[in-house]
């Protein structure tokens, strides 16, 4: 019995150790697979966010293409001429007398047929609620609705203050929410989770309602709605997008155009006077702060309070006369090209906030002496003669533009240049803010918090700062609040607390870089305002996946972006590959690829644990860099008979472009001329060093299908060579 | 002679490692002070190719803490440490055989699954116990939903897949 027992319990013992182990092996292995996904998951994230802030630096690179033509290049011919004046003739804001004239929507007949919601004003909730239930099963709403409701909203928008003020004393909850970005199943998500908005139930939407999303459009009938209907429950808040200069790039200008063929151009006419008007910030209980971007060491409550926040019509803005002028002086370099006379062209982004040298090379490019050849006037010159001469043509033209559209000229003398189209006085003239206003203002829409003490210029978005947790302490002692609430930050899980949680970023667009890539949320403030955070994920379909499918769905989405970046960059590419090739036997180590790769793109990305997905080949441990930049051409194009290099330089500067090309296009038509193709596509190359001959662009035209005449569909050009998101071209049906 | 190639040739594969432990670290190193919550140490260590039990885990961590613990692992102590474990080739991942045997410890009957009931007993009973978490995570992917088991031999050339 005795022996029996003990063999049986020294097999069970056995057994059950046996067990462990093999459990112990199971676990491990497991929790290995599951961390290496975790770190696919980080990397993930930092490709997106670098490519996403990657893009932003375009804006400098804009900038510096605009610099170079207005140091570089005399009109040779009234065409060029011409061309030049659709680039640089300023599109006037608004006066209010204008905007009376914005009632015309009154004669815009809705047909019988139309079976969209119809709104009558004032607006009664039901209205509004209808009005969200009809975009949920997407009916679009008529242009003559969306115009009356714009207007309507300006009336209202134009008497609050700068800051809003906001109680909970006579609503229960009040939730903040953050960027929406044309997301609208978020906005119903969020409606459909939290309630809708009603006295008892206030909300503040943090900006960034616009851009990137399909339904931009939407989202601000909504909020607009709303706004109008619980004018004291509802509150908007502006963002760095309800900016008509930053929707020319990210979307929205496109879809209005799509969405409202015939009235798009009023609409956005309106709209950019309606963002001006948006409130900079909110204000609730005198304790907690609610704005856009973040503050600055220099950020001055009272100061913006006061300020016209009308006259900051875009946080892309030129130099007036004045500032250039005591800038110039200030410097008082004898090699500063754009001498006191001359005006930077007003759609230039000029990010006061920023340290003057490494993004203002226009002091450099003023002596490319060798450059002169590819500069399109052709008389070789003297570079300074050059530059003299250039300079003082193109300022008449400038001039010349200038009066032409109305602009009245920040003077010298007293009396205003008489348009020639309009009898409407300009007398008071355009009111501009002055530097330090619009420094304000652009802090509060752009800035990021960082971890570190102190306050540095943000150079990754090119405007605003990074403000470190004493920048926050300090502001919020001084004003004596408890908190602030920030948005303009996507975070994994929807938000995020930092500076010793006296700093919130929300952030309620979910699956904001593709399905799966991260969390939405909002905050709700309860009795001593105490935050409490709501998540969620606004698509189905990423609930059935596990974690592993959707991790490897945005991987791959990642990866895609970043193989089209690489290609982008081939030929500087190639070069670096060389220098680590010395012995030219046309391998390089895994090593010298990171290294090289970095030095190019600089993403800041970790290279090496990228690289198996990047780089699926190798030789001895070894890289054949020629033919696997050969493969990464593949995968990108189908249109071999293009030169190869032209095809990456429009990769490279394809938001530029089609940035460039919707300012050429200023009556919105989708259309610009063959020959203004040509031309913009001339200077930039020249301008990029990108060495491209004529026959060759005349070529790249052809290969576009032209539909009309002469004229070039911007749509149709970017999306022959997939330049356009497909996302977009699926999204938009035409109509009103 | 071969004492100095060896020596240039592990220099030369201390140097990549140095390499790589900085960029898996810096993935991690949110406030770009070379600093690491160390709670995600287990993750770095993994990722760089390492498949340390938890009580290895423990150890490796105890090792690169500071003498009072901060929750904060500082780049300057993990460096070392890491390239050691590295140049050992310490913690060396599973091979598939292998773990398909540890499965069929669990499956004497040998019947080539494990009923759904059984994994979770084993995984958060037995051995270095899972969290509710990583058993739901694990039954999400590995659970047949007619048969509610998990046929190990697919799973496992499932997941090997997804991992290359």
């Amino acid at each position: 019995m005795g022996s029996g027992t003990s063999t049986q319990h020294h097999f069970a013992f056995q057994n059950a150790e046996k067990a462990f182990k093999a459990a112990v092996l199971i676990q491990r292995w497991y929790r290995r697979y599951m961390a290496r996904l975790e770190m696919r998951r980080h990397c993930t994230w930092s490709i997106f966010q670098s490519i996403e802030y990657a893009g932003q630096q375009d804006q400098v690179k804009l900038h510096n293409f605009f610099s170079y033509l207005v140091d570089h290049f005399t009109p040779n011919n009234h065409n060029e001429r011409d061309f030049l004046n659709r680039m640089f003739t300023e599109e006037r804001s608004p006066q209010d007398s204008e905007m009376e004239n914005c009632r015309d929507y009154e004669s815009i007949e809705v047909p019988d047929s139309y079976t969209g919601p119809r709104l009558s004003f004032p607006l009664l909730p039901d209205h509004a609620t209808a009005l969200v239930e009809a975009f949920r099963v997407k009916q679009r709403l008529h242009a003559r609705y969306v115009l009356n409701l714009l207007y309507e909203a300006r009336k209202h928008l134009v008497q609050l203050p700068n800051i809003n003020r906001v109680s909970t004393c006579y609503s229960e909850e009040i939730t903040v929410c953050g960027d929406l970005h044309g997301q609208l199943d978020d906005l119903i998500f969020i409606f459909y989770k939290n309630g809708l908005p009603s006295p008892e139930r206030a909300y503040v939407f943090n900006g960034d309602f616009v851009d990137r999303g399909k339904d931009s459009v939407e989202i601000l009938m909504v909020l607009f709605a709303f706004m109008l209907v619980y004018p004291k429950e509802f509150h908007l808040n502006r963002g760095n997008h309800e900016d008509h200069m930053v929707n020319l790039r990210y979307g929205f200008t496109k879809e209005v155009m799509h969405k409202y063929k015939t009235h798009g151009k009023k609409i956005l006419k309106l709209l950019q006077d309606v963002f001006c008007w948006l409130p900079l910030a909110t204000l609730v209980d005198e304790k907690v702060l609610i704005l856009h971007g973040g503050v600055s060491d220099m950020t001055d409550l009272e100061f913006l309070a006061k300020l016209d926040r009308h006259k900051i019509v875009s946080t892309m803005r030129c130099k007036t006369r004045k500032e250039h002028k005591k800038q110039a002086e200030e410097k008082g370099k004898a090699n500063q090209t754009s001498s006191a006379g001359t005006p930077s062209p007003w759609f230039l982004p000029q990010s006061h906030s920023l340290p003057t040298s490494p993004l203002r090379p226009s002091t450099q490019k003023a002596h490319r002496a060798g450059r002169s050849s590819s500069v399109p006037c052709g008389v070789p010159l003297d570079p300074k003669e050059l530059s003299h001469r250039v300079r003082h043509s193109v300022d008449l033209e400038l001039e010349r533009c200038r009066q032409q559209a109305g602009f009245p000229v920040i003077k010298e003398k007293e009396e205003p240049l008489p348009s020639a189209s309009e009898a409407d006085p300009e007398a008071e003239g355009r009111r501009e803010p002055t530097q330090e206003e619009w420094r304000q203002v652009v802090d509060i829409l752009w800035s990021d918090p960082m971890a570190q003490e102190g306050c540095k210029a943000n150079t990754i978005r090119g405007g605003g700062c990074y403000f470190g947790p004493n920048v926050t302490e300090r502001l919020l002692q001084k004003y004596n609040l408890q908190f602030l609430i920030r948005s303009h930050e996507c975070k994994p899980e929807g938000y995020e607390f930092c500076h010793s949680r006296k700093v919130l970023t929300i952030f309620s667009a979910s699956n904001y870089y593709e399905v799966g890539s991260n969390r939405g949320a909002y905050v709700k403030l309860g009795p001593a305002l105490t935050p409490h955070i709501v998540q969620f994920q606004a698509n189905k379909a990423t609930h059935t996946l596990t974690m592993r499918q959707r991790i490897s769905r945005v991987g791959e989405s990642a990866l895609r972006a970043l193989r089209e970046k690489l290609f982008a960059h081939s030929s500087d590419l190639l070069v670096e590959f060389k220098k680590h090739d010395k012995d030219k036997t046309g391998l390089i180590t895994l090593s010298d690829w990171a290294a090289a790769v970095e030095s190019v793109l600089h993403l800041g990305l970790p290279w090496r644990m990228l690289r198996p997905q990047l780089v699926s080949s190798l030789t001895d441990n070894k890289l054949e860099y020629k033919s696997w930049l050969k493969n990464l051409a593949k995968e990108q194009f189908s249109h071999e008979n293009i030169q190869s290099s032209l095809l990456e330089a429009l990769y490279r500067n394809r938001s530029n472009l089609e940035t460039i090309f919707r300012i050429i296009d200023s009556d919105h038509s989708g259309f610009i001329s063959l020959d203004e193709f040509r031309q913009t596509w001339k200077l930039f190359s020249s301008h990029m060093n990108i060495d491209v001959t004529d026959d060759c662009i005349c070529d790249l035209a052809r290969s576009i299908d032209f539909n009309k005449d002469g004229h070039i569909d911007i749509n149709e050009f970017l999306e022959a060579f997939r330049l356009v998101e497909q996302s977009c071209s699926k999204g938009y049906a035409s109509d009103c | 002679m071969a004492d100095d190639r060896d020596r240039e040739g592990t220099e030369i594969a201390v140097a990549e490692f140095h390499k790589k432990i900085k960029e898996a670290f810096e993935v991690f190193d949110h406030e770009s002070n070379n600093t690491v919550d160390v709670r995600e140490i287990g993750t770095i260590i993994r990722s760089l190719g390492c498949c340390p039990s938890e009580g290895e885990l423990h150890d490796l961590i105890a090792e690169v803490e500071e003498e009072e613990p901060t929750g904060y692992i500082r780049f300057e102590k993990f460096l070392p440490v890491m390239t050691e474990v590295l140049l050992e080739r310490r913690y060396r991942p599973i091979p598939e055989d292998i773990l398909h045997r540890a499965f069929e410890v669990l499956d004497p009957a040998k019947r080539g699954f494990l009923s759904k009931e059984e994994l979770i007993k084993y995984m958060t009973e037995v051995g270095e116990r899972f969290s509710q978490e990583e058993m739901e995570e694990m039954l999400s992917a590995a659970i047949d939903p007619e048969s509610n088991s998990i046929h190990y031999k697919d799973y496992i050339t499932m997941m090997v897949v997804d991992e290359n």
